[in-house]
């Protein structure tokens, strides 16, 4: 779908008929399957302050996951992105707390760390990068080995507890996350903002389609004059950007940052991904369903609050649950719209 | 290998096969019958049926309706290419051989030699090797496939088939990857085959192989049976006629003369690059500058480097009288100089997007506005594309890997010719392609040196580079052996400085 005009996609849609409308709206029938499930065990579900706590939880992960559909499109996987988010969350602690002396506790400390914590994400999207373009290692094995350093080094700083935020700052940055506009948090606006411009970036530039084109096939976008080193650098990039803009609206929610942090977020993240629809082996990427992705994550966990049917525990059963189905129906999409024998 | 008890009887028979898939009738009828120790060969233009035909005849498909008869006794043959129990084999155009595994291996896979539950490798390297040897191949039954040539890995199909006491041999264009020389190793191999009875049947785009090679010619147009006789009764004229059911008077465009005092726009001075050394050559406006020589020969190597994707390791290249050094494929493009590649489905296009985002990948940057992609322009582009290269698709949402081969390769031409170049090279223009499309992209390559476009021809078709180029090139071991212009431009004068028997002074 990401590639044609407005006419085309209907002439498609008409041609495949159910399938391509299938493949589309299959995440959204589904989360608002999961809307309705949860409205009918419990009314209180659609609460208006439900909805937000909701869609703020989700922020994170959708965020995170808007940076994955890049990386996973182009034909790579980045496992490092839940440590990642641990260790900017730490440096990004300790530098604000040791400006205390020199900068106070105001606006400018904070300003500082949410600087530090981009250029650290850029900085480590680019060692991710390089290390699989330039040293020509598997995406998952540097990833792999990225993982283990981050989570390492934010336990090291924390001395195996928990670094905590100056309680000042803390209260100069806590709106970031507890604040709004127009009736939504902050969090909120940050993922809608990264959302646009993710999907921007990926359905109406140069850049979009060459990691397309790179995910399809890494030698025909070769020889058709895309840089394949560079546009694959420049998606582990955007992803530790996306892992840093969590990160700024993560920190103030606890003000702390410990070995526990930001575990599992990676699965949660390339789970959401898969949800949406985009294929794990590239090629084919899809951010509005990577957001409903996230909301459907997001969702499950929230319903199991609400209800007694299933114990709390089981949330990662049903999210478990969710991906494979969500993948099978996708698979079997495929033989909707062909014929046995085509 | 089956001794044949009554010589004309037919081991294989087709009778009365129609196929549909879904509405759509792909087969009509055709019948067909292969008699041990004969070559059958099975020629058409793209799309008319003969690719759904032969996977019929070795049970990759169901007939829609009509019989498969094997002795004479009707069978319904097992799906899958489970049809190898009953020997018949079908070697595929994509071959089928798992990369990462050694030739021994792939020679077994599925049914290896066992003894006390361990495989017994010894013997069965033995038996590879015997049969290698036996096939004339200096390759050894431990060598990993992805080391292997394109020539290399069919005739381990070939070993493979063998072994499996194929008494059908059923092969989808075999040689439209092989070289002159490798085309002939092969047909010895052929040749062998029949004599020990195996009926062989032969997919090709290549006529006058067909008529050195095979016993009789069966004719499909459109799906429809047109005629089987004999190959001695036909001319490649006449089976061309066939095919396509009209007059094919002028496969080659009349050819231009070449001003031989126009400017220089290539000067390609002692290039080095992996597999190349000290080539030098130079292209003039409006030329079409042929390269022959065998696979491997390094055609494909000179121009992979000159166009940025493989490095440059000496010497000097001069674009437009500029010197340039090492370019990037983007750099080239920027220049003018695209290079269109032989392996279409493998760096040529995208086989699961649709055409237009195929179409304007490699011209992109000229598509964007205000940082994003002008999708409305890029239609327009699509839409005079399909119009001057003659596209061909059922609607043009359909993904590329879906087209046949010959407007697969139509659309790959549209790519290139998106950028705007004005030195276009085009390795193996007609690979696996039907006459009619051949004569189309003839008659364009033509038309693009009259506007002045300098077009180079890498093919290892000589008939093609024959009536094509003004002038040819020929390669060996990574050199240019010698460059003839004129009356010298004929199969022998190539062949021998293909083979390395001449070498002439260079210029």
């Amino acid at each position: 779908m990401t590639m044609m005009t407005a006419s085309q996609e209907a002439a498609t849609k008409k041609s495949r008929r159910f399938s391509a409308d299938f493949k589309t709206l299959g995440p959204a029938v589904a989360l608002l399957i999961l809307c309705l499930v949860g409205f009918l065990l419990n009314p209180a579900f659609i609460s208006e302050g439900n909805i937000t706590n909701l869609l703020t939880r989700s922020a994170f992960i959708g965020i995170i996951a808007v940076g994955a559909t890049f990386v996973i499109t182009a034909g790579g996987i980045d496992l490092s992105v839940g440590s990642m988010a641990a260790a900017i969350a730490g440096v990004m602690i300790i530098v604000m707390d040791g400006l205390v002396d020199t900068l106070g506790t105001g606006v400018l400390t904070v300003l500082t760390g949410c600087g530090l914590a981009i250029l650290l994400g850029i900085g480590a999207g680019w060692i991710n990068g390089a290390l699989t373009t330039k040293g020509k290692i598997e995406a998952f094995i540097v990833t792999l080995g990225t993982m283990g350093i981050y989570r390492s080094l934010v336990t090291y700083f924390a001395d195996g507890g928990t670094l905590s935020l100056d309680f000042e700052i803390r209260g100069t940055y806590r709106p970031v996350y507890y604040e709004g506009f127009l009736g939504l948090p902050f969090p909120v606006w940050v993922f809608i903002a990264v959302a646009i411009c993710g999907w921007l970036l990926l359905n109406r530039t140069a850049f979009g389609r060459y990691c397309t084109a790179i995910g399809s096939n890494e030698a025909v976008a070769r020889y058709s004059a895309i840089k394949v080193d560079r546009i694959k650098t420049m998606t582990y990039i955007i992803q530790g950007l996306c892992v840093s803009f969590a990160t700024i609206i993560y920190v103030p929610r606890l003000g702390s940052a410990s070995a526990t942090t930001g575990v599992l977020w990676e699965l949660e993240a390339i789970a959401a991904v898969i949800i949406g629809g985009t294929v794990l082996k590239g090629g084919y990427g899809r951010i509005g369903g990577t957001i409903l992705g996230a909301l459907i994550l997001t969702t499950i966990g929230n319903i199991l609050n609400f209800t007694d049917m299933i114990s709390n525990y089981l949330n990662g059963t049903m999210q478990g649950l969710i991906i494979i189905v969500a993948v099978l129906l996708q698979r079997s999409d495929w033989t909707f719209g062909k014929k046995k024998d085509a | 290998m089956n001794i044949a008890t009554h010589p004309s009887a037919s081991v294989l028979e087709a009778v009365n096969i129609s196929k549909s898939f879904g509405p759509v009738p792909v087969l009509f009828s055709v019948s067909m019958n292969v008699r041990p120790g004969e070559v059958h060969a099975l020629i058409g233009e793209n799309g008319a049926g003969k690719s759904t035909f032969i996977k019929i005849l070795s049970g990759f498909h169901e007939p829609t309706s009509g019989q498969i008869q094997i002795d004479g006794a009707n069978v319904v043959l097992p799906p899958n290419g489970a049809a190898e129990d009953l020997g018949i084999v079908l070697i595929h155009q994509e071959l089928n051989l798992a990369e990462q595994m050694t030739v021994e291996e792939n020679v077994f896979l599925g049914r290896e030699l066992v003894s006390k539950g361990f495989l017994s490798r010894t013997e069965m390297r033995a038996k590879v090797q015997a049969a290698l040897d036996e096939i004339g191949l200096t390759i050894s039954p431990t060598d990993r496939i992805s080391d292997l040539t394109i020539a290399q890995k069919q005739m381990v199909e070939i070993v493979k088939a063998v072994s499996r006491n194929a008494r059908i041999l059923i092969m989808d264009e075999p040689t439209a990857v092989l070289t002159e020389d490798e085309t002939a190793l092969f047909f010895k191999q052929v040749e062998k085959l029949k004599q020990s009875g195996v009926g062989i049947v032969f997919v090709s785009h290549k006529l006058r192989e067909i008529q050195e090679i095979a016993d009789r010619v069966t004719i499909l147009r459109d799906g429809q049976w047109i005629d089987t006789r004999p190959a001695a009764d036909l001319t490649p004229d006449a089976m061309a006629q066939m095919m396509v059911g009209r007059e094919l008077s002028d496969l080659y465009p009349p050819m231009n003369e070449a001003d031989v005092d126009a400017e220089r726009v290539l000067e390609v001075q002692n290039l080095s690059a992996p597999g190349i050394s000290n080539v030098s050559f130079d292209l003039r406006k409006g030329e079409i500058l042929g390269f022959s020589g065998l696979i491997g020969a390094g055609r494909t190597a000179v121009f992979e480097a000159l166009c940025g994707i493989l490095p440059i390791q000496g010497g000097s290249v001069k674009l437009f009288g500029k010197d340039v050094g090492a370019m990037s494929v983007a750099d080239a493009r920027d220049a003018g100089l695209v290079y269109l590649t032989k392996d279409r489905k493998e760096k040529g296009l995208l086989l699961q997007k649709q055409m237009q985002p195929n179409l304007t990948l490699l011209a992109l940057p000229k598509f964007i506005r205000n940082f994003m992609i002008d999708q409305s322009a890029e239609g327009d582009a699509l839409e005079r594309a399909v119009r001057r290269f003659d596209v061909r698709a059922r609607d043009t949402s359909v993904v590329v890997g879906k087209l046949s081969g010959g407007n697969q390769q139509k659309l790959l031409l549209a790519k290139v010719m998106e950028c705007d170049p004005r030195i276009v090279i085009i390795d193996e223009p007609t690979r696996g392609i039907d006459v009619g499309t051949k004569q189309q992209i003839y008659h364009f390559i033509a038309a693009l040196a009259a506007e002045g476009v300098s077009v180079v021809v890498i093919s290892s078709e000589m008939p093609e580079i024959i009536g094509l180029c003004h002038r040819v090139a020929v390669m060996r071991e990574g050199q240019i052996t010698g460059v003839l212009t004129g009356d010298h431009i004929n199969e022998n004068e190539i062949m021998r400085y293909a083979a390395g028997l001449k070498r002439g002074d260079i210029q």
